[in-house]
């Protein structure tokens, strides 16, 4: 240790009390998988943590029976207020339960505790809270009076968020009427199973939420699974595609969080000192396990040197190591497997001819762990620059004009996320106009509320997860007997044609 | 001595512009009692493709155009079609075998769903977006904006103007542009509206009509990378799960089929269906 190092402040795991095994969640039980369980480990120390259990379709089938049972016995006959209820209770015991399941997080996920601590826990009970009172308040969701409950929703989330997109897909799909099957990334099963513990303790009623973990197998039963009403998918955009057409043709609901690769843009009269901050908080945030990242730092050529080099100075007081340590800035990366994908698209981006710099720091011995690095002289057209590193890499490209920046902004076939910054009001809301992305952060990035809407534009995928666009996406407009005066329409319900029922329409002559 | 008449020729509404089919195909439409009416342009899939340049190239105008003129521009499309209602009660009668009452009806709910649509222009965002009360010195707002390039099979059913206008309207009020097939068994109202809306104000490119084969054409419109939607509407008959298939490569929001009387019915959701809802966190200083 050196002169005015940090000690090491790990966060404690005593209050965690963990099993060997963990089974399926279904019907409110555990129960044991049909398929082969597998090892969830630390990405720090690459320890096991438990063994998970693998659903096979037996499983799969099981849980969408619990959760169409739930629905059409329980859950769809409560009242809204009951409904709401069970969400604030779950909400509260999440909050009285926030450090375990912190610690939980960071054990299995990598990131560091002050993320998980402050950011991803407390968002989630925020979820909970904000939806549970949607509960009895449908009528305002936005697609008119009475709207109905779409049935049993399939829900695949991701890695970089365990718990916290486990409250993004539950929080919205219960308030609305849905019960659920959810399954959580095979590598960070651990919270979804606490959280299972959580409903025990909150007495939802068994088979309202079900938690089946695997493999991407077990995802694709799922999605794929004939009983299931709603579609919600978190994850890359290949996997989004693919079950885009997997659900082609039926009346599956589909709602798409898919991949990205934001621009954030520096303008000259930026605050830079903000601006380096704001950086650092879009790429090495969750060490850029983000599917918002503001992976593509665009600034103006004016003050590109000046920023580039408070950045690195900035990036060398970052603290890599220890994810249970209070202190630590940058976890460990989630897998092996990402780590490679990280690494391979680094090289690929030197060997296009940008320019390496990462951060001078120590990589533990053991574990998954990749330096903050950047990128400068990048093109638009490398690699790195266009495709989802989903890692601490940051691309520079500089630009001249607004309009150039826009239509770097642009050019990309993603749309979920982009940063302005800049200290002229009238610029950052004519940018903010012109970038095709859902989100959009003005002098700030990566903030997220339960009460605002998230989601993407292009192939970033479709729908919104947060605030009443998020509960939308788990509603359909009531029934009701066809009339097409214009006088009538108060929202759109004719019947689509279904690729099982109803022949075509006719064509005329 | 009866004064001989002079026939239209039909043919495409690509930016702004009545080009001939570059296939140089055309193909009869015949009255419902099996008479020649017309020899219309049998589309391609060039002139689908100069379509979705043309409606690309038009986005910009009309989606930055201010919601006030677009619902203008709309409601003048009305305006038009209006002073024109003979000649479109007239081609929908030979074409589709209704009287002169019935379809005189079609064109007056195609008026009235120009207008109602009109009305829309400056209230969707309003409806549809909202302020959001984040938890944090921030002013954040979700606005729908629309989603780019709309590909659109129009319903092939009875009362083709009305099925067209039913699913051209929504799409363009939100600020899309349309690369639209046309009604293939009963195309003459769409080439007659291209007129109307060619002398409307709407620019060039906003509104593109193919007419043709809706199997032949829809395909590479689906896998066409540079359009951002799908409106099915009128696609039953066609294998429209496997257009649907090849939407997803690109992601692109789809619409499915309907059928029946309320089939493209006017609602919010038509709108909302092409629109993407855009969230901006605004930093606050902290006083």
């Amino acid at each position: 240790m050196k002169f005015l190092d940090y000690a090491p402040a790990p966060e404690s795991q005593a209050l965690l009390d963990l099993k060997s095994d963990y089974g399926l969640f279904i019907n409110g039980d555990f129960t044991a998988g049909r398929g082969t369980p597998f090892a969830t480990i630390n990405p720090a120390t690459e320890q096991r943590i438990a063994m998970i259990a693998t659903a096979n379709e037996a499983d799969v089938d099981a849980a969408v029976s619990a959760a169409r049972h739930a629905y059409d016995g329980v859950w769809s006959r409560l009242s809204g207020s009951d409904r709401g209820k069970y969400l604030f209770r779950i909400a509260r015991l999440v909050q009285e339960r926030a450090r375990e399941l912190a610690v939980a997080e960071t054990l299995d996920n990598g990131k560091p505790i002050k993320e998980s601590r402050d950011v991803d826990i407390p968002l989630v009970a925020a979820w909970f809270f904000y939806y549970a009172g949607w509960a009895d308040k449908l009528d305002h969701a936005g697609v008119g009076p009475n709207p109905a409950s779409l049935g049993v929703a399939a829900q695949v989330i991701p890695w970089n968020f365990p718990l916290m997109m486990l409250a993004w897909k539950i929080a919205p799909a219960l308030a609305a009427g849905n019960t659920v099957v959810l399954k959580p990334a095979e590598t960070t099963s651990l919270t979804a199973l606490l959280f299972a513990e959580i409903l025990q303790q909150a007495d939802l009623p068994a088979g309202v939420v079900n938690i089946i973990t695997g493999d991407g197998r077990t995802g694709h039963t799922l999605v794929n699974h004939p009983g299931v009403n709603k579609v919600a998918f978190t994850g890359s955009t290949s996997v989004g595609r693919a079950i885009a057409r997997s659900v082609a043709g039926t009346d599956k609901k589909l709602s798409l969080e898919l991949g990205g690769k934001g621009a954030n843009i520096v303008f000259d009269d930026a605050p830079i000192d903000q601006a380096v901050e704001g950086i650092v908080r879009g790429i090495f945030f969750n060490q850029g396990h983000v599917c918002c990242a503001g992976s593509r730092l665009l600034v103006q050529e004016s003050i590109h040197d000046d920023v580039i080099d408070r950045l690195k100075r900035r990036m060398q007081t970052l603290r890599l190591g220890d994810p249970l340590d209070k202190n630590t800035d940058i976890g460990a990366i989630n897998s092996a497997e990402q780590l490679a994908r990280i690494r391979e698209l680094s090289d690929r981006g030197q060997q296009e001819g940008a320019e390496r710099w990462s951060a001078d720091c120590e990589i533990p011995a053991n574990g998954f762990w990749f330096a903050p690095t950047i990128f400068t002289n990048v093109a638009t057209s490398h690699r790195i620059a266009r495709d989802e590193i989903f890692g601490p890499v940051l691309s520079v490209l500089s630009f001249r004009t607004p309009a150039e920046a826009i239509a770097k902004a642009n050019n990309t076939p993603y749309g979920l996320s982009a940063g302005i910054w800049s200290d002229k009001g009238s610029r950052i809301l004519a940018v903010a106009d012109k970038l095709r992305a859902g989100v959009i952060w003005a002098n700030t990035f990566n903030q997220f509320d339960p009460s605002s809407p998230f989601g993407g534009y292009k192939e970033s995928g479709y729908g919104r997860e947060g605030g009443r666009h998020g509960l939308a996406a788990y509603l359909k407009p009531a029934v009701r007997s066809g009339a097409r005066s214009i006088s009538a329409a108060a929202d759109h319900t004719t019947t689509p044609v279904s690729k099982k029922s109803a022949p075509a329409q006719k064509a005329a002559k | 001595m009866k004064r001989l008449a002079i026939p239209k020729t039909y043919k495409l509404y690509i930016g702004g512009k009545f080009p001939r089919s570059e296939s140089g195909r055309v193909y009869e439409v015949l009255s419902h009692t099996g008479d020649f009416l017309a020899n219309a342009a049998k589309g391609s899939r060039k002139d689908a493709r100069d379509a979705v340049v043309a409606a690309r190239g038009a986005l910009g105008v009309w989606a930055g155009a201010t919601a006030y003129n677009r619902g203008q521009v709309l409601y003048r499309i009305a305006e038009l079609l209006e002073g024109r209602r003979a000649q479109f009660i007239a081609e929908i009668m030979s074409c589709e075998g209704v009287n002169a009452a019935g379809a005189g009806a079609q064109v007056d709910e195609a008026i009235d769903r120009w207008v109602w649509y009109a009305g829309w222009a400056d209230k969707y965002v309003q409806v549809a977006g909202n302020a959001n009360p984040v938890s944090g010195p921030f002013f954040n707002l979700s606005v729908p904006e629309p989603t780019g390039v709309v590909a659109i099979i129009a319903p092939q059913g009875d009362e083709s103007l009305l099925g067209l206008v039913s699913a051209i309207a929504p799409a363009v009020v939100a600020g899309n542009t349309v690369v639209v097939v046309a009604n293939e068994n009963a195309p003459l109202s769409a080439i007659s509206l291209a007129e109307v809306l060619a002398t409307s104000d709407v620019p060039g490119g906003v509104i593109n009509i193919v007419t043709g084969s809706p199997a032949e054409i829809a395909p590479w419109l689906a896998s066409h990378a540079d359009v951002n939607a799908l409106d099915l509407v009128g696609a039953g008959d066609l294998d429209w799960v496997e257009l649907q298939i090849s939407a997803a490569d690109t992601l692109k929001r789809v619409l499915p089929p309907e059928s029946g009387a309320d089939a493209a019915a006017p609602a919010l959701s038509r709108i909302l269906a092409f629109t993407e809802l855009k969230t901006i966190w605004h930093t606050k200083a902290i006083l």
